[in-house]
């Protein structure tokens, strides 16, 4: 065996991310054909469509206009489009992956995709969820947390929401229904402080 | 699909590997007060521990024919037809590895930065320095069967910024970095050797480790230099990895 390396150190992403990761939105063309993550799922891709869309909340309780966040999740079989998927294969024409930034005037992200499944793994079974990633200035590591959808059956008996360390905190974890638009509000600091999860 | 990473550490049917847990140690502290924005953006509350889950441990790939000829080389793509970035040409260079010293190969890599004048090409970037009208400041590759990359660009400028009056962020390279599962996803920056810059930066000591800042900082090396056209600088970049002691599957999710 080799020897034991160390993880490289983060840093922040900077107020400038979207040069790197979404140039286009930046106003930079020519470079790339497109910025990456815009399409989550394609137009054959299976399930309920679906927009998630909400703001990141400073301890000011103001909407960070500068951050990036992504999104990665299961097709609506529950399987992952992932070369590590060992339980099937996903939905030819479903990504899951996708990256938005918060708009610059209203601090909103969204993304469009489809509810994912529930994903039975190992015995256990996760009700339907997104994971995101959050990164920005001032954020030195980058956060992940999820998004659960509030009202499904299955939220009952999710091992997540069912933590005891999250009592009194599982609210911040649900997305709430608005037709097909889900909003998922990210509060960094404060009472209602989402979950974050060191993964 | 083919999944050749993993190799020894994963069955062809079983779940990928569980990560170590995260060395805290070597990462930057959430709230750094002397870096004023994390005031404000840092979590108070403890994350919650939550390993070994599928959506985790598994993640997107990227195809070897995602960038563009012309992606991986920041002096020319952006420029106009026979013109070039200005500032100082350099390759940078490296191995993108994992916790275990296993390369990864297939990985994307992005990268930003100012120009050779310490200005960004974004909408919020006032500095005086102006813009150059043939850099952009992106670029990206895909990692090779042993893990290594490398771009072309020029050596970004060190520049002021908004925190503490009078603070100037050393030359630095913006680095996004996939691995093969979300849990590894990394942001981080590259730094120039020699730069005085790096230790008086509240960005960078944020970071409580001394050898961490170290790994962070580019070395310069003259092996890879192209003589009469540009030096280089070599960057390794190492990913969370698999749990050696740990060999039971993910717990499910």
């Amino acid at each position: 065996m080799s020897d034991r390396l160390i993880e490289s150190a983060s840093q922040t992403a900077g107020p400038y991310v979207h040069i790197g990761c979404l140039p286009s939105w930046a106003g930079i063309d020519g470079i790339y054909p497109e910025d990456l993550g815009a399409t989550i799922a394609g137009p054959g891709a299976r399930g309920e469509r679906i927009t998630l869309k909400g703001r990141i909340f400073d301890g000011a309780g103001e909407p960070l206009r500068d951050s990036m966040v992504e999104l990665w999740q299961a097709d609506a079989a529950g399987l992952y489009q992932s070369p590590g998927e060992y339980r099937g294969a996903a939905d030819p024409d479903f990504r899951g992956w996708g990256r938005a930034a918060t708009d610059a005037d209203t601090g909103l992200y969204r993304f469009d995709t489809i509810l994912p499944g529930a994903v039975r793994s190992g015995g256990v079974t996760h009700a339907p969820h997104v994971a995101l990633w959050i990164v920005a200035r001032g954020i030195n590591l980058g956060l992940h947390t999820r998004a659960y959808f509030a009202g499904l059956p299955e939220n009952a008996a999710d091992p997540v929401l069912t933590l005891p360390e999250l009592a009194g905190r599982v609210d911040t974890l649900l997305a709430v229904r608005d037709g097909g638009t889900w909003t998922f509000d990210i509060h960094l600091q404060g009472g209602r402080e989402t979950v974050f999860f060191d993964v | 699909m083919d999944w050749p990473y993993w190799g020894d550490v994963m069955s062809d049917s079983g779940p990928p590997p569980r990560l170590s847990p995260r060395d805290f140690s070597v990462q930057p502290a959430a709230l750094s007060p002397a870096y004023r924005s994390s005031r404000l953006r840092a979590p108070e509350r403890k994350l919650v521990a939550l390993p070994g889950q599928l959506g985790d441990l598994t993640g997107p790939a990227f195809g070897h024919d995602l960038p563009g000829a012309a992606d991986h080389d920041l002096i020319h793509n952006f420029a106009a037809a026979g013109a070039s970035a200005l500032g100082p040409r350099i390759i940078v260079h490296g191995t993108l590895r994992d916790e275990s010293g296993r390369p990864v190969p297939d990985a994307l890599i992005e990268v930003w930065q100012a120009n050779a004048g310490g200005r960004y090409r974004h909408k919020n970037d006032a500095y005086l320095a102006p813009l150059d009208p043939n850099f952009g400041g992106c670029g990206r590759v895909i990692t090779g069967a042993d893990g290594s990359y490398s771009f072309l660009t020029v050596v970004p400028g060190p520049y002021p910024w908004p925190n503490g009056g009078n603070d100037w962020r050393p030359a630095h390279i913006h680095f996004s970095v996939f691995g093969t599962a979300f849990a590894q996803r990394l942001i981080t920056q590259m730094y120039f050797e020699g730069d005085p810059h790096i230790a008086l930066c509240p960005i960078v000591n944020a970071i409580p480790d001394k050898g961490a800042i170290d790994r962070l900082t580019a070395r310069l090396d003259m092996g890879r230099t192209v003589p009469m056209d540009m030096r280089a600088y070599r960057f390794d970049i190492v990913l969370r990895g698999p749990d050696a002691t740990m060999f039971e599957n993910g717990t499910g999710g």
